[in-house]
């Protein structure tokens, strides 16, 4: 009975203690433009089939790429979103990108050329952004789908993605562009000092939160803290009761 | 975090321990296998009023600790085990007060047998006779008339409830040429919100926790708006504003999308973070997916000669829950 019961505070333990840990799942591996450097070589070979000749897009299959801006291509390249199989698909971040910074490089410099225009590669700087405005600020226009922890949410058609590894950079690109579904906000609506101040927050706080308490519990919100302190607290004082108890008999 | 479980269980372990030994017996009482269950052992001893003692000092003290801790923001994980450690001094201090100091007695109340015949056939003969006062006919009536009287006592407020409906739930703080204002009452310029984007905005000098103030204001590309026909002049430049409080269970409908590429993408919509309601903006906020049972209230906006975003009237609708306008839709 004693070892039966030690054998079962031993798995809680040990299942408690593994929790959680997300799996990181492999992004495939894809060769498509190894070994090319040439931007119009790269085009061909990885993005032409949906994008059509000269980057004009394939009506209902791909948008046109000219005119777009650097911030745009370097987004969707940099965190391994494009080049994609298949068309229809919203892929999540996956790194290590397709394509190396060379190769991106000479992509972004063939396309921007073929028709300039578009957001420039912002320059984010985190450390000159003001953290408190930052929280603000990514309450205001970011928390409604990425939450205030920035762990993501869902909508009834998309998943908005965790924000736990991206970089300031990307930070800057998204708030420009808007990629897929996400909502874009150009310099009127948030200056250069907003996105160093939002991409502050994300990295120094959302993705590095202070947890004072010892453990974040996956930094998810009051629902999964509340499970953990219910099981937890409710499974010592069930044994505690045991031990006190007396059987009744009879 | 594996170091502190085994700890926790350690601590069980010898709170166990404890608990068997305080549970024993005395030498001098083991062994009686004569006694009588009701006798009264008192199995108070020196030692268990010392270790009484000793745990409740404990917990005041633990307790005390963590008054003071809290007041300098201590680590939380410190405050936590005083507090922790001092509940379980005073927990372990009951269980040593009712293991070895209260008296432990089995005692047997005898009581009378229940009922007494006579009471209970001059019951029975009172409840036999009482049922021939009634008619069959006359039950059947009063019972009918009851019903009747009921039924119209029931139909009397809704009834006084049809045709046109108080608009006091419509109020809000909306009117034409209230600007619209940031969070920090700045005015929203129509240059402000790109295509694309989103903001929330407050009415300027109105109260911005009323629940009919604050709205959502998104910038689509205007050809491709689909609003009914009297709407047409309420979206100059494809700006349009909705009420931000969802006419479902009232959350603050937070969530805007908008496709880069609608093709192989969603229309722009405005989503509920709590049920998932959809409102598809270009057509009025209608309801796509998800319970809310009517649109959002929009609100006209008109751009004044400044290109400030100005209302062009009151909003179109109740603002909040469904109950509260389903009659006008």
């Amino acid at each position: 009975m004693t070892r039966r019961r030690a054998l079962a505070l031993a798995v809680c333990a040990a299942v408690v203690c593994g929790w959680p840990a997300p799996s990181r799942a492999q992004s495939p591996q894809r060769h498509v433009g190894a070994g090319r450097t040439s931007g119009p070589a790269l085009y061909d070979d990885g993005c032409v089939s949906c994008h059509g000749p000269d980057a004009r897009g394939v009506p209902g299959r791909a948008p046109s790429l000219r005119g777009v801006g650097a911030a745009a291509l370097d987004f969707y390249l940099a965190t391994g979103r494009m080049p994609l199989a298949d068309a229809t698909i919203e892929p999540p971040r996956s790194q290590p990108p397709v394509y190396g910074a060379a190769q991106r490089h000479a992509l972004i410099a063939y396309l921007t050329q073929l028709q300039p225009g578009g957001d420039p590669i912002p320059a984010v700087r985190p450390q000159l952004g003001d953290l408190a405005r930052g929280r603000r600020l990514f309450a205001d226009s970011c928390s409604g789908c990425h939450q205030i922890v920035a762990k993501g949410g869902v909508d009834p058609v998309i998943v908005a993605p965790a924000l736990d590894e991206v970089t300031p950079l990307e930070i800057g690109e998204a708030i420009r562009v808007g990629p897929y579904l996400m909502p874009r906000f150009d310099e009127r609506r948030l200056d250069a000092h907003d996105v160093d101040s939002i991409a502050r927050y994300i990295t120094e706080v959302a993705q590095h939160p202070p947890d004072r308490g010892g453990w974040g519990i996956g930094n998810v919100g009051p629902i999964p803290e509340g499970l953990v302190v219910w099981l937890l607290a409710g499974g010592v004082l069930i044994v505690v009761a045991r031990i006190i108890g007396r059987r009744a008999t009879g | 975090m594996r170091r502190l479980l085994w700890r926790v269980l350690e601590l069980l372990a010898i709170l166990r321990g404890v608990v068997r030994a305080a549970r024993e017996p005395p030498a001098d009482e083991r062994d009686d296998d004569g006694i009588d269950p009701s006798c009264r052992v008192t199995p108070s001893s020196p030692g268990a009023e010392r270790a009484l003692a000793v745990l409740l000092v404990l917990a005041g003290l633990g307790l005390a600790a963590f008054g003071v801790l809290i007041a300098v923001d201590a680590d939380p994980r410190l405050l936590g085990a005083v507090l922790g450690g001092g509940l379980a001094c005073l927990a372990a201090a009951l269980i040593v007060a009712g293991l070895r100091i209260v008296p432990q007695e089995v005692a047997v109340e005898e009581r009378p047998p229940l009922g007494d015949e006579r009471a209970r056939a001059a019951a029975l003969e009172q409840l036999r006779g009482g049922t021939e006062g009634v008619s069959r006919r006359r039950l059947i009536v009063g019972a009918a008339g009851a019903a009747g009287t009921g039924l119209a006592a029931a139909a009397v407020l809704p009834i006084t409830a049809l045709g046109p409906g108080a608009h006091v739930l419509d109020e809000s703080p909306w009117r034409a040429g209230v600007a619209l204002v940031d969070e920090d009452g700045q005015p929203i310029g129509a240059d402000a919100v790109p295509v694309g984007s989103f903001a929330t905005a407050f009415p300027a000098g109105a109260d911005r926790r009323e629940l009919g103030s604050p709205v959502v204001v998104v910038h689509v590309d205007p050809r491709t708006l689909d609003l009914p026909a009297e709407r047409r002049t309420w979206a100059p430049e494809g700006l349009l504003a909705f009420s931000k409080i969802c006419t479902h269970a009232g959350c603050a409908v937070s969530l805007f999308r908008y496709p880069l590429y609608e093709p192989t993408s969603d229309a722009p919509a405005l989503v509920c973070p709590c049920h998932y309601s959809t409102f598809d903006v270009r057509r009025a906020a209608k309801v796509t997916l998800g319970p809310a049972g009517r649109p959002l209230p929009q609100l006209p906006l008109r751009i004044d000669a400044r290109r400030r975003l100005v209302a062009g009237g009151p909003l179109s609708g109740s603002v909040g829950p469904a109950w509260w306008g389903t009659q006008r839709g």
